[in-house]
């Protein structure tokens, strides 16, 4: 197996405990008086780019922060809600790094790169250290100290949180470091800009094209470093319990330029969601999966039946999760959890209007601490579900369906976290690099904030400290250049003039994508999606209505560049899922699965992770390997039984 | 429950098209408007709808659509988010509403947040103001282990009820003085109530409400109508408890 030569994983020596450190310690610094000199632009501004951006203003680089929202306080991690997992043991129940580390890499059924998960597990417990000391108000004991939740794939409680609102509390810490270094000048801030492309220099990262939001001037800046913390693309579903914004433009535009894509299929389906209603939808929205601790997911035992779920007595319900994974039981991972809520539903058991829903169930839960007990907990959540079904899950079952959530796929990134272009670092759910084929509740945050406080500073000194970076101007020929391709891509979409919106086609992507890359996956589909998405590509580029101007406020506009980008990476996601003749974590391929329905890994040929490599307009991209040690954890079969 | 034809809605939207267009109302109707659908999904059918007729999208901020990231920002039939206590529009669904029903939607109004376009405002003045002091100076590699700052849990409680502020300006939309001073107070309240925030307790109240003051928003005259529009809940109290922050940086001075 032959792997490519840009595929160096850049592991460090030694045992995987001594690893991080031994890579810290080989690093090359830069001396405070000269990072001054350095610029980094910084691109996101979500708990990865937002940590980045501030630790590496504190260390006294010229940092460049990019945003496409108006504040950077809107990212879309402001949206987590359960937790952040980190090996602190404070419940004295069996936790240490190492089974953080084993959790994880079992959780992601092992096809993460073992040294970056360990270095992501040694890490977690500095993040609680400074978000405490940022003011983060965690959810605590009387007796003052650190209060700890169970989450999903895991038997021990290490989920820190704030109520439902941990990624609020958490991103706020982050935006509140990033402001101060706003006010003192080491970072400058550019909200509303989008970036467009990276411009790459002799190799090297050395810019990016952004286009201003408010304007609509498209402008090039350039740096020592492009770090992108630019999130998932799971909104390539269209529906998905991203925030309307996310996309993959800044991941797609560097793929494009040489950075290689790595497990673009590894998607997410999240068990607990609330169902999706009518065409109408615009988004689907989360219920945690710390709702798991308390409530129970359950089905009629009778196909079909339409009762009101208050009637139908203990004897007739199915607690299928409690009966299928007795050891875990309602805490069982999310890609396991999905499946089930699936398989239950296409064998007719599912509940509500459209038969595709499961019950998730707070009556014991009530009984047992009260109704205030489970608000003072869940209270949010409840408000939130209310909110949108009109219902009271105080007082009827939620209902619940899997919708999707988060993308482990992202760029390929070495452990240094650089991609294959040396000089721009990817950060966050941005990167392929820590969950594997599915991760573990309250492991995003926990993963965005290592990098960004923890790693990237680290490895972008080092980065820094042993190139030598001359200075690239924005009249260089490469900025020209890729500033010049921004401009015509910005007034072909103005210039088609067709009939059909951004959103329109964004839908039917969506539904490509969900049928037959979803939660079960199969060669004919995949085959049939690829097709229809390439033909969907040339409706797009002849058909595409978009209104108004370049130089203005247009979010028409800003939906086609996205949309587009969507387009060609759906179409990859299904060529990955194709080329991968296996089940793992959230990659379900219906031809490859066990005697009771469970996923089939096929360790011998694909216990490796993808990298896919653009060659250019219309042609095919080439797949390689990255193939995956285990060394220290042994290659085994999932079971949560 | 939903009827299969939908709601009718005749809707009457501030359009501007830049912040030196004077701006105007413009009515519309739309048809068959799903009673389960959120107030933004209602604004999608418009915009599609325009979009169908060649005309351009009504501009609105709007992107986690489910209450948290603080984007969207629109005064409802003159309430902000509208009239439903505890609910941002991205949250306040059609069902709500009654068929035939008129509604009038235009942005925040305040000297401090300029219409951009449409519905659309500048709130970088709430970025200024928590660069001004809205934090706890700590680098990363400062911080000592989390457990050996113990919090009392009601102060951990007080601290996350003030916190849960999204930044969405409602209280400053629906303040007849446009004033900021619920959202600087919950700022303020949060770090108050902590240890953490201690040292820097007075410089923190000083620098924020004299950045507040730059930005031009209005004084406070302790109406109360900004914790009526809070989506978040956020309490008139914090008002109070950011004055006394203030007296007590006075007497320390």
């Amino acid at each position: 197996m032959s792997t490519h030569p840009k595929l160096n994983s850049r592991i460090p020596e030694g045992p995987i405990e001594k690893k991080w450190g031994n890579r810290k310690f080989e690093n090359k610094l830069v001396n405070p008086a000269n990072r001054r000199k350095h610029t980094v632009i910084v691109v996101g501004a979500g708990l990865a780019g937002g940590s980045a951006a501030a630790s590496l203003g504190e260390a006294g680089y010229r940092v460049k922060l990019f945003v496409y929202h108006d504040s950077p306080r809107r990212a879309h991690s402001i949206a987590a809600q359960g937790g952040i997992n980190a090996a602190k043991n404070y419940q004295n129940d069996g936790d240490s790094v190492y089974r953080l580390f084993y959790d994880t890499i079992k959780g992601g059924d092992f096809r993460a790169r073992e040294a970056n998960v360990y270095r992501l597990a040694e890490v977690s417990v500095n993040i609680i250290d400074q978000c405490a000391a940022q003011g983060v108000p965690f959810a605590r004991e009387y007796s003052g100290y650190l209060s700890n939740r169970s989450f999903g794939g895991s038997q021990l409680q290490r989920t820190f949180y704030a109520r439902g609102q941990t990624g609020q509390q958490l991103l706020l810490g982050a935006y509140g470091s990033l402001m101060r270094q706003v006010e003192e000048k080491n970072v400058e801030l550019f909200p509303y800009h989008e970036m467009l492309d990276v411009v790459v220099v002799d190799g090297k990262a050395r810019g990016i094209v952004v286009r201003n939001l408010r304007t609509g001037e498209l402008a090039v800046h350039t740096a020592d470093v492009v770090v992108l913390g630019t999130g998932g693309y799971g909104n390539v579903f269209y529906l998905s319990t991203n925030a309307k914004k996310s996309n993959c433009t800044a991941a797609w535009r560097a793929y494009k330029k040489g950075a290689f894509f790595g497990n673009p299929c590894f998607t997410q389906i999240h068990p607990t969601c609330v169902p999706v209603s009518g065409d109408y939808q615009s988004k689907l929205t989360l219920m945690s999966e710390s709702l798991r601790n308390d409530g129970r997911v359950w089905v009629p035992k009778a196909k079909g039946d339409k009762r009101n779920p208050k009637e139908i007595p203990e004897s007739e319900r199915d607690y299928y999760l409690e009966r299928i994974y007795p050891a875990f039981g309602n805490l069982v991972p999310r890609d396991v959890a999905s499946r089930a809520a699936k398989a239950m539903c296409d064998k007719g058991h599912g509940v509500g209007q459209t038969g595709l829903a499961v019950y998730l169930d707070f009556a014991d839960a009530v009984k047992r601490i009260g109704k205030e007990g489970v608000a003072k907990k869940y209270g949010n959540l409840f408000e939130m579900y209310e909110k949108i079904t009109g219902e009271d899950p105080y007082e009827v079952p939620m209902r619940i369906y899997p919708a999707v959530h988060y993308t482990m796929g992202g760029l390929w990134v070495d452990y240094n976290l650089q991609s294959t272009i040396p000089g721009l670092f990817v950060i966050g759910e941005a990167n392929f690099s820590d969950h594997g084929a599915n991760r573990l509740g309250a492991s995003a945050l926990m993963q965005g904030l290592a990098d960004g406080y923890f790693v990237a500073p680290y490895t972008i000194a080092n980065y820094i400290g042993g190139e030598k970076l001359g200075a690239v101007s924005s009249d260089h020929d490469a900025c020209k250049a890729a500033l010049a391709e921004t401009k015509a891509r910005v007034e072909k979409f103005l210039s088609i003039k067709g009939k059909q919106s951004a959103d329109s086609f964004h839908r039917r992507l969506g539904k490509i994508m969900w049928d037959e890359c979803g939660m079960a996956r199969n060669r004919e589909g995949l085959k049939r999606a690829i097709s229809d998405i390439q033909k969907l590509q040339k409706e797009f580029w002849s058909d595409l209505y978009v209104p108004g101007a370049g130089a203005e406020l247009n979010q028409e506009l800003e939906k086609a560049g996205r949309v587009a980008d969507f387009l060609e990476l759906g179409e990859l996601m299904c060529r990955d899922a194709l080329e991968r003749e296996e089940s793992c974590g959230g990659h379900f391929r219906e031809e490859y699965q066990t005697p009771e329905g469970e996923a089939l890994r096929n360790d011998e040929k694909f216990a490796h992770a993808a990298a896919w490599e653009y060659q250019g307009e219309g042609k095919a991209p080439l797949r390689h390997q990255e193939e995956l040690e285990f060394e220290n954890i042994h290659l085994a079969q999932r079971s949560y039984k | 429950m939903t009827t299969s034809k939908g709601m009718t809605l005749h809707l009457k939207v501030w359009r501007q098209k830049s912040a030196s267009d004077s701006g105007r109302f413009e009515s519309y109707t739309v048809e068959g408007v799903n009673q389960a659908a959120s107030f933004l999904e209602m604004m999608d059918v418009l915009n599609e709808q325009l979009l169908r007729k060649g005309q351009e999208p009504v501009a609105f901020d709007h992107d986690c659509r489910e209450g948290i990231c603080g984007s969207c920002a629109m005064m409802i039939n003159g309430c902000a988010h509208g009239d439903l206590p505890r609910t941002t529009a991205c949250q306040l669904h059609m069902r709500h509403f009654k068929d035939g029903e008129t509604i009038v939607i235009e942005p925040w109004r305040a000297r401090a947040f300029p219409v951009i376009k449409d519905l659309v405002v500048d709130r970088s003045a709430f970025d200024r103001i928590i660069a001004a002091g809205g934090y706890v100076s700590t680098n990363v590699g400062n911080a000592p282990e989390a457990n050996s700052i113990p919090v009392p849990q009601h102060d951990a409680e007080a601290a996350m009820d003030a916190a849960a502020c999204i930044g969405c300006g409602a209280c400053v939309a629906s303040c007849k003085n446009a004033s900021a001073m619920l959202f600087v107070s919950a700022k303020v309240s949060q770090m108050a109530h902590l240890p953490q925030g201690q040292p820097e307790r007075s410089m923190r109240a000083r620098k924020m409400v004299a950045q507040m003051d730059k930005e031009r928003f209005g004084a406070c005259s302790n109406t109360g109508a900004c914790e009526a529009a809070c989506p978040k809940g956020i309490k008139l109290s914090n008002i109070a408890l950011l004055n006394r922050e203030l007296s007590r940086a006075q007497v320390k001075d």
